[in-house]
């Protein structure tokens, strides 16, 4: 079976509010896919109908060859959630959390070494109320993992935690998908989406506005790079604006921004700076990202 | 089955781990018993229908226990659990809602039992205790007494908004209880009207239950009781079943 989860029309509907507005796509098994957009967008409503833990008010939702609705128990012993909120009892131990939640699956791996992974050994003994807010998300993460799950969904993984906590997380991510397991993630972070993902879906207002790699998503927008460098005095723009592939050129104080395409952009700009004998410091490119894309598509800025 | 018992084995160390549960479980009718036992001893009295003050105490405060453990502890620990996302985390594994129950309330009548048990064998030790009923008889009661007031509890956690509703209607439920039940205060402390109105409170019957049985009535004798308590069980399944909420 090539595909882990197939929407077709999910639609949700909270009172007046539609958390979900007829969405479609599919996951490949192997892959991390990424659903990303601002908070509200329909995310976690989204992953619960896939999870089983919410129904759908229209469409079909197949996960693992299974109805979730239908074959709920039986996709939650083959599937890992990690859920927004949620919490263990205050006092329970790590050791006890991890042992017990792998009491709950007919399979289940080893949770000594699934600690020692994440990091979390010497926090075996601690109570859960007392461990920091990275190491819950770790600990959440190992119940996640305890009954070596062939699908894994994360949601909005990494809110809340500190740039360096962040970063532990997502090689955490690439981790589990070495070992050959499919990952669901959301997020309202376009860097972690770039990152992270082989494919992301850009939701809003429960809608998808867009489907593909990070890569080709932000390629599709056409949009320009940007080459940023300060010079000391006055230059000819036009030397500049004669290099192919650039569109404009602006000027604010000492620092000049070129605008364009192509691969030879930056090439193109150094050498009619050095042809020019113009002196230039600090050049760098700024590349679009998902954030322009996300912004093109639906006229909003986001912000995590 | 080996997720209930793990789960069982848990919350019965968080149970203890708890400080307050623990203690109003298990040492508070302790404290109850050596208090009014050093005041009034357990020499019969005609007051007590010649029974001394102990041993009537003794059956009334496990009946307070009842109370406790059903009004306090089951409606915090299950509003807390649902409010902050526990009962949630739980429900994104096989595990069946049953066995959260299941394991809730085995670990609960453990508890309540065993703070029987603490409070009997102390009254027997320092106070001579009596025992003149018949121990099947008595357990049936408090099984019975135990599983109806479980019941509420988790009626009131179910139909609770927040966790802190919870606890205040737990708690309304449980001070009239316990003073007008005759859990506490005899029952022949109390004025004709009051003893009229307690006749509502369902710990009232949990009292008149189990003295009757301590003493050695016949469970015929107390058919009322038994059907009270019944009553409140089968209602409580009934609307827990219908209202309980993961989140």
């Amino acid at each position: 079976m090539e595909t882990a989860i197939v929407v077709e029309g999910l639609r949700k509907v909270y009172g007046e509010v539609v958390a979900v507005d007829g969405i479609s796509f599919e996951v490949r098994r192997g892959e991390i896919f990424g659903m990303v957009g601002p908070n509200g967008a329909g995310k976690t409503t989204t992953i619960e109908c896939i999870e089983g833990l919410r129904r759908p008010d229209e469409g079909t939702v197949t996960t693992l060859g299974l109805d979730p609705q239908r074959d709920g128990y039986e996709l939650r012993e083959r599937i890992g959630v990690q859920l927004q909120e949620s919490a263990l009892p205050n006092r329970i131990k790590v050791w006890e959390a991890v042992d017990m939640f792998a009491s709950f699956y007919r399979r289940s791996v080893d949770w000594k070494p699934l600690l020692e992974r994440l990091g979390l050994a010497e926090k075996r003994n601690t109570d859960f109320a007392k461990l920091s807010g990275g190491q819950k998300q770790r600990l959440f993460i190992a119940l996640a993992l305890i009954n070596d799950p062939e699908l894994v969904f994360l949601d909005e993984l990494t809110t809340g935690l500190d740039p360096q906590a962040r970063r532990a997380m997502w090689q955490l991510v690439f981790d589990i998908r070495e070992q050959g397991k499919t990952v669901f993630l959301t997020t309202h972070f376009m860097e972690e989406a770039e990152r992270l993902c082989d494919r992301v879906a850009i939701v809003d207002d429960g809608r998808i506005v867009a489907l593909d790699s990070p890569e080709k998503l932000v390629r599709s927008l056409g949009a320009e790079k940007r080459v940023v460098f300060s010079v000391e005095r006055a230059f000819d723009e036009a030397a500049l604006r004669a290099v192919p592939g650039v569109t404009k050129v602006e000027r604010n104080g000492e620092r000049v921004t070129v605008y364009g395409t192509g691969d030879r952009l930056v090439g193109g700009v150094v050498n009619a700076l050095e042809t020019g004998g113009v002196p230039f410091r600090d050049l760098r490119t700024e590349q679009p990202t998902l954030e322009d894309v996300f912004l093109a598509l639906t006229g909003k800025q986001i912000r995590g | 089955m080996r997720g209930l018992r793990k789960l069982t084995w848990v919350e019965a160390k968080l149970f203890l781990r708890e400080p307050a549960a623990a203690f109003f479980t298990l040492l508070f009718p302790l404290v109850m018993l050596f208090i009014f036992g050093s005041i009034y001893g357990n020499e019969p009295t005609d007051y007590f229908d010649g029974h001394g003050a102990v041993d009537v105490s003794v059956p009334a405060y496990i009946a307070m226990i009842i109370a406790t453990v059903g009004l306090l502890s089951i409606t915090i620990n299950i509003a807390v659990y649902r409010e902050n996302g526990v009962l949630r985390r739980y429900r994104a594994t096989p595990l069946r809602p049953q066995a959260i129950l299941a394991a809730s309330v085995l670990v609960n009548l453990v508890m309540t039992f065993l703070g029987g048990l603490l409070l009997i064998l102390a009254a027997r030790a320092v106070y001579g205790l009596h025992f003149e009923g018949n121990a099947v008889g008595v357990l049936l009661a408090f099984l019975l007494s135990a599983l109806s007031f479980f019941a509420l509890g988790f009626v009131i956690a179910s139909v609770s908004p927040t966790a802190r509703v919870a606890q205040v209607l737990g708690m309304v439920l449980f001070y009239p209880m316990l003073f007008l039940s005759g859990a506490t205060i005899p029952w022949q402390e109390l004025p004709e009207w009051l003893r009229r109105f307690s006749e509502f409170l369902p710990l009232t019957h949990v009292v008149t239950l189990l003295q009757g049985l301590w003493f050695g009535e016949p469970f015929g004798d107390h058919l009322k009781e038994v059907a009270v308590l019944l009553g409140v069980l089968v209602v409580g399944v009934l609307i827990t079943v219908e209202t309980f909420r993961w989140e």
